[in-house]
């Protein structure tokens, strides 16, 4: 039983956090209904809040100007394809450290943890130089390798916290049952860790999707995700803040509602377990 | 066929020895029970004889074969869990049918030992259950079921009714006496309930600090136990011991004495004591005392004896019953 | 506990991570290194020499490296407590018995999954235009002059948006933590006549003080590579240039790779000052 506060109480605190909310929330919302208003609405003083004409416009324009679907689509096979790469690289190494440790397991995840710290600036220009030889800039293939890269620290830290909640005994159940270590992890571990197994990819998507530093650094135009398209709107000549509303609303739209649906993964993933 | 066989077996533990030097024999379609206090080492010989640990040193034979190097799937053994560690994502169907499927054994012969198996355990009904829609002891049958579908060598049960109430735990018990009954496999099975291991074993290897106490029939156990330990596992209420001179007068450093088979008298007798307590249980009623000059002592009564606590009382053993140990706590003549 | 064969099976599935980790960090770590020890300008490669530590020495003494130094270190300082008091203050906030909590939570968390460049384009031009920005028409309606954020403070602006990012970061770990709190406690501190403020310096803060150490840790890691929010709105300058973006300047502009790289250790190195603190408080938290 929770301690019952006054009505009068809960109202006043209702308003101030509604309150807080919306104005964290509001550049976000403010970019949505800007992206609906014609060019001339979105520049207007006093602003306009909800009564302009409402129009799709910048959307068709947005696609047509600038092909945002090739940007787009490079985001979701960059921020998808590396992570699911990272599934396959991580999964084992996760069974490995939560259900056959050994005396460095312990160890080995603190290395793999203190690798996702390195920052990415320290290491420019080697990278810049083994990409340029092995011509992978400007490269999903070269780009996507980053990000899982980037991510798999994470990645095998969070499955390593959700595999640590599957008691070993279903495990050896397996192993009894006469299953080869393959099978074990295909048909017993799997389906068992399928909702953290889940979680830990969305996350890793969305920390793919918004990764800003190599994507804007190392592609140009043909592997170039929704980070760098954005950026290239800083560009002092036209200000279309509508049309930027529009690409952007785009750009968070999907990542946003992944995030939403995984925010307590969210935590977790970005706390390596500190905090659950 | 399924014996097993354990030759000098040691498991360390980060220099420490879990299982030391075990050597045992499982005849084929025997059912032995390994007993001891927690911390003893029977769950991890049990396991080492599964293949879920490697042994440090030492030998594990089945059917004269030695195993130390064969994985747990390749053994030919089941085990039943503590947890059951059913597969929480498969229906009860696809649990008992996994290990076949692992064997890839034909569709049609997967479908029949399951039916058989699902019979024999009651489970018809519960197939396309998933194991967190049953009650516990449906679970403990489904861990059964899906053992007994791969026609192991032996059974292994680690604690298995543990986790069950009283009236199922006896229920279960039953019901694996009967499996044994009708299947004549081999089984070894774990607890540290010694009404279990009496009541259920061919064989009892009692376990001490990773080492064999004594090994013995449920009766050789309780008449002759060949040491201490043994002496005040097995019986319940556990045995009276005594030590000082009524032990000396029978050329022993301690002797040990039953509850069953201690007299009593209000006026005269060997040991003067006084009740602390009696607790009526109907069929029998067991009298705490405390004995001048000895300590704390349960006698067992037959039907309702009518002690007070307080009274004075003597109490006698019974001296053909009488168990003595010398200083080493080892057994005393027969 | 498990037998040779799970081991070695472990072992065996585990290598492909170890070694790729271990090339993605070895490998560029030594070019860098080596590179760092070099005079090595693109446009002049065949002035490549080696030069010893001449590039830390340059860089150091760089009176922008200072400059950067100090805007990493207001940045990051910044940042972080607003993000951490802010968080907290709005994770007890949303604690409380309020309706909707689970919208108002969606709100909150939403910045922190926004992309770096977009939430610094939304901000630079949209909030923060000196002439038709919201903030602009606010200052204006109540009779004030609109200030021209990135002319006039550029670093607070930059601070700002970085800090709208990271304050949902801060606050939803810091409910996640607030939530784990025993409710009985609550009561029985409510049974015992305890204030509010004490119960929170007494209670609260205590319980919550290891989670607090983690977004601490944890933002201080990704503040000090904060690259995007500048690289998008001011594009540098004296006062918001950090030294990711020094680095940046030195590789992409000066095309003196010995330098940057002379920086990017420089950087690697104070990163690992704090990931140092982060692993451990990580790894004792791996005990249990």
């Amino acid at each position: 039983m929770a301690l019952q506060q006054t009505v009068g109480k809960r109202v006043g605190m209702t308003a101030l956090a509604w309150i807080v909310g919306f104005l964290i929330f509001f550049p976000i919302l403010w970019t949505f209904l800007t992206s609906f208003k014609s060019e001339l609405d979105a520049f207007s003083l006093p602003p306009k809040f909800l009564f302009f004409h409402w129009t799709t416009e910048n959307y068709a324009e947005v696609q047509s100007r600038s092909d945002y679907f090739s940007f787009a689509w490079n985001s979701i096979i960059l921020s998808v394809g590396a992570n699911l790469v990272g599934l396959i690289v991580g999964v084992p190494a996760a069974w490995s450290m939560a259900f056959a440790p050994t005396k460095r397991t312990k160890d080995l995840l603190l290395w793999m943890l203190s690798t996702k710290m390195m920052p990415g600036v320290g290491v420019f220009a080697a990278v810049y130089f083994i990409f340029q030889y092995l011509g992978l800039l400007d490269n999903r293939i070269g780009i996507g390798f980053l990000l899982f890269m980037a991510n798999l620290p994470i990645l095998i830290w969070m499955l390593y916290t959700y595999f640590k909640e599957i008691p070993v005994d279903i495990l050896e159940a397996a192993r009894m049952d006469g299953a080869s270590l393959v099978n074990e992890i295909i048909y017993v571990l799997t389906p068992m860790a399928i909702p953290g197994i889940a979680s830990t990819l969305l996350l890793c998507i969305i920390l793919s999707w918004n990764e800003a530093f190599w994507t804007l650094n190392l592609t140009t135009s043909h592997a170039a995700p929704l980070t760098a398209f954005i950026a290239s709107y800083s560009s002092p000549e036209g200000l279309f803040w509508a049309k930027l509303s529009a690409a952007s609303t785009l750009a968070i739209a999907p990542i946003l509602v992944l995030g939403w649906f995984c925010q307590k993964q969210l935590v977790r993933g970005l706390t390596f377990g500190a905090v659950k | 066929m399924g014996s097993i066989e354990l030759v000098k077996v040691r498991k360390d533990f980060g220099g420490f020895a879990v299982i030391n030097g075990v050597d045992l024999k499982v005849e084929d379609g025997e059912f032995t029970v390994f007993v001891g206090p927690s911390g003893c080492g029977k769950s991890t010989l049990l396991r080492l004889i599964a293949g879920l640990e490697d042994i440090s040193s030492g030998q594990v034979l089945i059917d004269g074969k030695d195993v130390s190097r064969v994985g747990p799937s390749q053994r030919g053994l089941s085990m039943v869990f503590q947890s059951y560690a059913l597969y929480p994502h498969m229906s009860v169907r696809n649990n008992i049918a996994f290990a076949l499927k692992m064997a890839k054994q034909p569709k049609d012969v997967i479908e029949q030992k399951v039916k058989k198996a699902a019979g024999i355990l009651n489970l018809t009904d519960y197939l396309e259950r998933k194991p967190r829609q049953l009650s516990g002891g449906q679970r403990q049958r489904v861990a059964i079921g899906r053992a007994i579908v791969r026609e192991p060598k032996a059974f292994l049960f680690d604690e298995p009714l543990s986790n069950l109430d009283a009236a199922l735990r006896v229920q279960m018990r039953l019901e694996i006496g009967d499996l044994h009954q009708s299947l004549k496999t081999t089984m070894i099975y774990v607890t540290h309930d010694q009404v279990e291991a009496m009541t259920m074993a061919d064989k009892i290897v009692v376990l001490n600090k990773g080492e064999v106490a004594q090994i013995g029939s449920p009766l050789e156990l309780y008449n002759r136990p060949q040491n201490l330990f043994v002496a005040r596992f097995i019986g319940s209420p556990t045995m009276n011991i005594a030590t000082g001179p009524s032990a000396a007068k029978r050329g022993a450093t301690t002797i040990g004495i039953r509850p069953e088979h201690v007299d009593v008298s209000a006026t005269a007798g060997e040991w003067p004591a006084k009740v602390r307590l009696a607790e009526h249980l109907g069929s029998d009623t067991y009298v705490h005392v405390e004995v001048d000059d000895i300590g704390p002592m349960t006698v067992r009564l037959g039907g309702e004896a009518p002690n007070q606590p307080g009274q004075r009382i003597f109490v006698t053993p019974q001296e053909p019953r009488i168990h003595r140990f010398d200083q080493q706590g080892l057994r005393v003549g027969g | 506990m498990a037998t040779q064969q799970t081991t070695t099976a472990g072992r065996l599935l585990v290598a492909p991570s170890v070694i790729l980790l271990f090339l993605w960090m070895i490998v560029p770590l030594v070019m860098t290194i080596y590179f760092s020890t070099l005079h090595f300008i693109l446009t002049d490669p065949d002035s490549r020499s080696f030069i010893g530590l001449q590039n830390y020495i340059d860089f150091l003494s760089d009176p922008d490296f200072l400059g950067a130094l100090r805007n990493t270190l207001v940045l990051v300082g910044s940042v972080l407590v607003i993000s951490v008091v802010g968080g907290t203050l709005v994770a007890l906030l949303m604690d409380q018995q309020i309706y909707g909590q689970s919208i108002v939570r969606l709100m909150v968390i939403a910045p922190f999954f926004v992309m770096p460049t977009v939430s610094a384009l939304i901000w630079k031009n949209m909030l923060m235009n000196p002439v038709s920005g919201l903030f602009a028409w606010l200052a204006q309606s109540v009779g004030l002059t609109p200030i021209d954020w990135f002319t006039n403070a550029p670093m607070l602006s930059v601070i700002l948006i970085v800090s709208w990012q990271w304050l949902p970061f801060a606050s939803l770990i810091m409910l996640t933590a607030l939530q784990s709190l025993d409710e009985e406690q609550k009561e029985a501190a409510a049974l015992d006549g305890v204030g509010a403020i004490p119960f929170f310096f007494y209670i609260v803060l205590p319980h919550i003080a290891r989670a607090m150490t983690v977004v601490i840790l944890i933002e201080t890691i990704f503040l000090l590579s904060v690259f995007a929010e500048i690289y998008v709105t001011t594009n540098g300058g004296p006062s918001t240039t950090n030294i990711p973006f020094l680095v940046y300047e030195l590789a992409q502009h000066s095309y003196d790779v010995g330098g940057a790289s002379a920086g990017g250790i420089v950087a690697v190195v104070l990163a690992n000052i704090v990931a140092f603190f982060l692993v451990r408080v990580v790894g004792k938290n791996l005990e249990n």
